[in-house]
């Protein structure tokens, strides 16, 4: 027999149980090819039991060997009767545990495959929902910034008169009002916009005050939902308006489009 | 069928073979006979009383469970033994899981250890073998036999080369070996 000199070391290190890792990958693929050196391993393997073996000469307490053999009792019989032709139910419970784990990984792949599909279309609603309301926000605030440029348009060699504009969705109590060409307020005084409902009394639809332009703003004022429209009117008040019902001048007034 | 016996099957195969039929008594014959040698190993490595005799009930046990794991074609019975309790103590000292499974190690001992007057003869001849051991070379095969430590850490706590430690401690098991031959 001959063993390969630059495993030799290493082969006393394995057979002690100390190669790990990088230094103990080589030597492993070389034992699967090397006859030779795995019979040094198993000689060495030798060597060490000869060591061990030369420690002889303690007794175990008594107590130990009665200890082993109630161990030995209590154990399943089949344990140390493998040649048995008849397997017990203990003998399967290995079988049914890996049957038992198998399902589970199955139910566990199904369910993370359907929350992973779950998500990815929660994802896709928030993308698109996200897109919904950045377009809304724009249409906003085209109508609203300040430094959007408005321009009334009216009749040549006309006056510009004060006017405003509704766009009011009932459903939702939802209500957008553009003014243009109001007259700047005088002093402790505000605009208020009005609700009037088919029937019932005026709603306060938001107080506001108009730039340097004239040109004013009130988008989704707190208002209840459900409510028919008749028309809608500004109202010159006190600065801190009226709420209840209009007592001041009317300034614009819808015409019931 | 001619018996076991009449093949010139031993005493330790024969009570092998008994435990693989689940024969009490076999295991109570073959702990009767081996109990002090694997105590021995474990209390040598732990310098516990009380964990060596956990090591002794453990190697036993493993034995009463998978006695087809010991492969008398490959080795006798006391090295295989000793072997096992060595390495379970060794992973009881470093409270780790054992590393190696019982049946992953084979044991050769070129001569038969099946009786105990031969194994008496062998064990005097490797006490006298680590007796008249360079101390430093025995000291490092006790380390990393007895110790568990690895070629590194004895060089760590020697001060000595790694390349000098490994060659020590090759050298001194070829020592064990052409002492017995």
């Amino acid at each position: 027999m001959s063993v390969h000199e630059q495993f030799a070391e290493d082969l006393a290190l394995h057979a002690m149980g100390s190669l790990q890792g990088e230094e103990l990958a080589p030597l492993q693929a070389h034992l699967q090819t090397c006859a030779d050196c795995s019979r040094e391993l198993e000689l060495l393997r030798g060597d060490m039991a000869l060591l061990a073996m030369s420690t002889a000469g303690s007794a175990p307490p008594r107590r130990a060997r009665q200890r082993l053999l109630e161990a030995v009792a209590r154990e399943p019989r089949h344990a140390a009767a493998p040649i048995r032709g008849r397997r017990g139910f203990w003998s399967l419970a290995p079988w049914f545990a890996a049957a038992a784990a198998a399902v589970m990984v199955v139910l566990l792949f199904e369910q993370n495959r359907e929350l992973k599909s779950h998500v990815a279309a929660m994802n896709a609603l928030f993308v698109d929902q996200k897109l919904q309301l950045q377009r809304a926000q724009e249409v906003v605030e085209t109508f609203t910034a300040s430094e959007s440029q408005q321009v009334t348009l009216v009749a040549a060699k006309t006056v510009p008169q004060p006017q405003g504009k509704t766009f009011y969705l009932r459903s939702k109590g939802g209500l957008i009002f553009l003014a243009n060409n109001l007259p700047q307020l005088p002093p402790e005084k505000i605009y208020e916009l009005w609700l009037i409902p088919k029937t019932g009394v005026p709603i306060a639809a938001g107080l506001f005050k108009p730039d340097t332009r004239g040109s004013a703003s009130v988008v989704n004022p707190p208002l209840p939902t459900g409510v028919e429209a008749k028309t809608f009117a500004v109202t010159l008040e006190p600065d801190s308006g009226s709420h209840q019902a209009p007592r001041g001048t009317f300034v614009i007034v819808g015409v019931g489009e | 069928m001619p018996s076991l016996e009449s093949q010139g099957v031993s005493p330790d195969v024969k009570l092998v073979t008994a435990i693989r039929s689940g024969d009490e008594s076999a295991l109570a014959g073959l702990y009767d006979r081996y109990s002090p040698l694997v105590y021995s190993v474990a209390l040598r490595v732990l310098g516990d009383t009380g964990a060596a005799e956990d090591v002794l009930q453990e190697v036993f046990m493993q034995l009463w469970r998978n006695p087809e794991r010991f492969d008398a074609s490959r080795g006798n019975l006391a090295p295989w033994l000793a072997v096992i309790a060595r390495n379970r103590a060794i992973d009881s000292l470093r409270k780790r899981h054992p590393e190696t499974a019982i049946d992953d190690v084979v044991v050769s001992v070129e001569p038969d250890m099946a009786g105990d007057a031969e194994r008496g003869r062998a064990m005097e001849k490797v006490r006298g073998a680590l007796g008249s051991m360079p101390l430093p070379q025995r000291s490092a095969l006790e380390m990393a036999y007895f110790e568990g430590l690895t070629h590194s850490e004895i060089a760590a706590k020697t001060g000595e080369p790694l390349g000098t430690v490994k060659t020590r401690i090759r050298a001194g098991l070829l020592a064990l070996r052409k002492a017995v031959a």
